[in-house]
């Protein structure tokens, strides 16, 4: 059983990993200010998803992986709406480059 | 090498790279941004050092709370940022801010490097006296308790730059609210986060205030974040800052610091020393001046960001 939950665990985090790198290598390549904010938010909301489910069967208790959803929660509210945020500055011409 | 190594030489390389490029940037904005990303980076470093009771500080002060108000500052050095660019030191400046700046942080290199191993330490003195004082966390003991007299004048001059700010003040506008009045489109995605997250941040806040007791937390990291939440209200429009004259936030803002000097000049008279507490009654008292600091560190953290009156009193 154990054998299962660690190989669930370093499957799923390894595959946060790969969205948060990928999500880098986009914030660096890509030629705009809305496909960079596109490859960050497949970091934030993908990536990190994906590392917390990793880490819940190794969470100390209820509460504990509680807050690792809630963490993730919180992350993607605040992304969501700074993604929003940052691209109506772009639309409107201003760089925020 | 093992994982924990590796990681401490990758956080430091990245430190002192973001270090480096906050130096020499040319763009006030992007030096900022600099300053911020090193502090978050930081704050990793002292998780990575099991310091909790740090990262959490360095996360919500020295990142966020002085990254906003560096963004306020360059914000409004703006028009003068081309003229400012333009401008170039000479020669004999330039070596000389070098070596100065050298000299400093070589003499800081060689008194680090030269400290005796193993470094002496107060700690396990700390942690034999942390059950007399009653409390959890060794870093809340060490501020309130041991060093209580640092905390007391850290929170009176945080009050201090306040006052300082306000100064700015033009002579009519004085007693005035705080910066610009902030429109935002009240349907809009800010106006939306700005009810959604309150909620969960004040719990959060106040969480992080109580548990500062036995565990990483404490008055000056869960204020910060109050003061985000009432600024981020502010930013949205949906609230406003009061008037720099109006008595109850005069009364709020020097609350904190008195009771935590009339504590300290009782445990003169009752428990035998300035800042001192009565046997059995240490952590008691500890939580009511971090009670009272709450609500000063709060009004404070958040009308410094809010700025200087700009707006007269109708």
């Amino acid at each position: 059983m154990s054998v299962f939950l660690d190989v669930f665990t370093v499957a799923a985090v390894s595959a946060g990993a790969f969205f948060f790198l990928a999500g880098s290598i986009g914030l660096l390549r890509f030629p705009d200010t809305l496909s960079r904010l596109h490859a960050l938010t497949k970091a934030d909301n993908l990536g990190l998803g994906l590392v917390v489910l990793g880490l819940l069967p190794r969470a100390s208790g209820l509460l504990a992986a509680l807050k690792l959803v809630v963490v993730w929660l919180l992350v993607l509210i605040a992304s969501a709406m700074v993604s929003q945020m940052v691209a109506r500055v772009a639309r409107r011409g201003g760089s925020p480059s | 090498m093992t994982g924990a190594s590796a990681l401490a030489l990758v956080l430091a390389l990245l430190l002192v790279a973001i270090a480096a490029w906050t130096v020499a940037t040319r763009r006030t904005f992007a030096a900022v941004e600099g300053f911020v990303a090193y502090g978050l980076l930081l704050s990793i470093a002292w998780v990575a050092l099991s310091a909790i009771d740090v990262a959490l500080t360095e996360a919500a002060i020295g990142s966020g709370l002085t990254g906003v108000l560096l963004i306020g500052a360059a914000a409004r050095l703006r028009t003068s940022e081309a003229a400012l660019s333009a401008e170039r030191a000479g020669v004999p400046l330039r070596w000389l801010a070098a070596i100065a700046s050298s000299v400093v942080a070589g003499a800081i290199a060689i008194g680090v490097l030269s400290l005796p191993d193993p470094t002496p330490t107060l700690a396990p003195a700390v942690a034999e006296h942390l059950p007399s004082i009653g409390l959890g966390n060794a870093v809340t003991a060490v501020l309130l308790a041991y060093r209580g007299i640092d905390t007391l004048l850290e929170s009176i001059v945080v009050v201090f730059a306040l006052i300082g700010v306000w100064s700015l003040a033009p002579d009519p506008l004085w007693g005035g609210y705080p910066g610009p009045r902030q429109q935002a489109d009240p349907n809009g995605i800010l106006a939306y986060l700005a009810r959604v997250l309150p909620p969960i941040g004040v719990v959060v806040g106040l969480y992080i205030f109580w548990v500062g007791a036995d565990f990483p937390g404490g008055k000056f990291q869960g204020a910060t974040i109050l003061a985000a939440m009432w600024l981020l209200a502010m930013m949205a429009g949906l609230a406003d800052a009061p008037p720099i004259s109006r008595t109850w936030l005069r009364i709020l803002l020097v609350a904190g610091p008195l009771l935590f000097i009339a504590i300290g000049f009782a445990g003169a008279l009752i428990a035998g020393a300035v800042l001192a507490y009565p046997e059995g009654y240490a952590k008691l008292l500890i939580k009511v001046i971090e009670a009272a600091l709450v609500p000063t560190l709060t009004l404070t953290l958040a009308l410094l960001v809010a700025g200087a009156p700009e707006r007269t009193v109708r």
